[in-house]
């Protein structure tokens, strides 16, 4: 009787699904839309955090040793660094490095070559460049540095000096930039689904408006509300998985057109890739809330014509 | 088998419909109230079906207190009447097939039992070759005739008929009358119909209620329309 009952509410809620055609079509096409703004979302979303990586891959701190510091000692603070849980990576440059680098730099400038060629020696230190997993944590990296035994050997400091505090007001500005972004975009994330919420809601309340009366007549003929409700909520699932499907559709042909054409405005950024291989995820996301929208707006709706 | 024990309806603006209305009917009868518009009739009716509330007194559906069975209980009450109305009320998106298998559906019975049932009630109603039509496909009196075949699809114990033929001409309004009687004696199932047609009254020789601004003031057993 219970699996009867299921069929049959199944089965009602698809024919009124199809009969009901321009209604049905209405609510699909704001749900594709609904969606279609979840799933830009999703996109600039990703872009988003995309972009902050980026900005923070390019955010260190290089510390300058002095000239005479040894390197056992340099790489004992290498080692050391590594070590705390707030550094993402360190990468050691040594004094004949940094003096090739610099010749390089200066390839075309002879007035600086040739004052370098005068000096006899390499003027350059060593020195370490450090990533952090975030940008408020180089602070505290840094704190670490000052404080730590290692750093002065027979007395005297081997650190020349740490360019943080020379880019401390960048990197400061740049955390709160990057903090402030993401709010907003939560913020919005938060605005566009709720708006595109009640618009949905509003649409599958005013389908369902125009079957009041035969909600009315169903009471009166002894069904019982769960028997009434339960094909409205069927055909507000249906709603809900065909324009997830369109959304899904249309996104396809925009992702690619995006991911040829604006992957190098948007800082390497490939739309289309991450469409395909995020796939599973976008898909999944729509999906629910296509259902979970249309089975709430109708569970909603109906109970209003119920009260007979 | 019902009983309006003193109703009294006042409505919200306060205008009274019912006014201490006392009225038995018992099994088997075939009962017409007639009277003007706004004498009360349809609201009595409401009342028994429950959707709405007395202000004052009790309705008894044999021996269960109407308006004292829970809301979410209520169709399982309903489903021992059959109902109709002037207007029809059929589901505009259902064929007039599945607007009888309908109410089967939803008292829960079984496929095969809907299976042979409706078509035997399309029979009944002389509708089985409309079977497939959409209501609005259908003339008022083929509309009335499948929404009585809703009505005693479940063999309900009372049909309850507000205005049946209000909306239809002299031909149908027989017919529908004819197919009401037949069930009545045929079947014994209690028949309560609200009407204002006189000729409908006169012709059935039955029980005649007359009520006139909320209070019965006639129960003639072989009655005829005076007023």
């Amino acid at each position: 009787m219970f699996t009867t009952t299921l069929k049959r509410i199944a089965t009602s809620g698809g024919k009124n699904f199809v009969r009901s055609g321009a209604v049905s079509f209405a609510t699909v096409l704001i749900m594709t839309v609904t969606l279609l703004i979840v799933g830009f979302l999703i996109f600039l979303s990703a872009l988003l955090s995309h972009t902050l990586g980026m900005v923070q891959d390019k955010v260190d701190v290089n510390v300058y040793f002095t000239t005479e510091a040894p390197e056992s000692s340099i790489l004992a603070i290498k080692d050391d660094l590594e070590g705390l849980p707030e550094v993402a990576g360190v990468t050691y440059t040594s004094r004949d490095q940094a003096l090739q680098e610099f010749k390089d730099r200066h390839a075309n400038d002879e007035l600086t070559l040739q004052a370098l060629q005068e000096l006899g020696e390499n003027p350059l230190g060593a020195s370490l460049a450090i990533k952090a997993h975030d940008p408020t944590q180089y602070e505290a990296i840094v704190n670490y540095l000052s404080t730590d035994s290692s750093t002065s050997v027979g007395g005297t400091d081997i650190i020349d000096r740490i360019n943080y505090y020379q880019n401390k007001a960048i990197i400061d500005r740049l955390t709160a930039a990057i903090k402030t972004m993401e709010k907003a975009g939560l913020l919005v994330v938060v605005l566009f689904a709720g708006a595109s919420l009640i618009i949905a809601l509003a649409t599958i309340r005013l389908a369902i408006y125009t079957a009041r009366d035969e909600i009315a007549v169903m009471r009166l003929v002894g069904a019982s509300n769960m028997y009434i409700r339960g094909p409205f909520i069927v055909a507000g699932v249906l709603s809900g998985v065909t324009a997830s499907i369109i959304a899904l559709v249309l996104f396809y042909p925009v992702a690619w057109y995006m991911g040829a054409n604006l992957t190098t405005y948007l800082g390497g950024f490939n739309l289309f890739s991450y469409y395909t291989s995020h796939f599973a995820l976008i898909f999944g996301i729509l999906f629910g809330s296509g259902v979970l929208i249309g089975a709430l707006a109708s569970w909603l709706a109906v109970r209003r014509y119920l009260r007979v | 088998m019902i009983y309006f024990d003193k109703v009294t309806k006042i409505h919200r603006d306060g205008t009274p419909a019912l006014d201490s209305v006392t009225l038995k009917v018992a099994p088997k009868e075939f009962v017409s109230i007639v009277g003007h518009s706004g004498a009360g009739k349809s609201t009595l009716l409401r009342m028994l079906l429950a959707e709405d509330r007395p202000t004052d007194g009790t309705v008894f559906f044999e021996d269960v207190d109407v308006h004292a069975v829970p809301r979410s209980s209520l169709h399982h009450y309903r489903r021992k009447i059959g109902m109709v109305f002037q207007d029809f009320r059929l589901i505009p998106h259902k064929t007039a097939y599945e607007n009888i298998a309908f109410a089967m559906e939803a008292a829960g019975r079984a496929q095969e039992e809907i299976d042979s049932d409706v078509p035997h009630v399309l029979a009944l109603v002389d509708l089985a070759d409309k079977a497939w039509h959409f209501p609005h496909q259908l003339s008022g009196g083929e509309q009335q005739r499948v929404a009585i075949g809703r009505a005693i699809i479940n063999q309900p114990d009372v049909i309850v008929a507000d205005e049946p033929t209000g909306n239809l001409d002299p031909v149908n309004t027989f017919e529908i009358m004819d197919i009401l009687k037949k069930i009545n004696e045929l079947v014994g199932t209690t028949v309560l119909i609200t009407t204002h047609n006189k000729g409908v009254v006169d012709s059935l020789g039955k029980r005649v209620v007359t009520m006139e601004r909320g209070r019965i003031i006639r129960d003639d057993a072989q009655g005829q329309y005076v007023l």
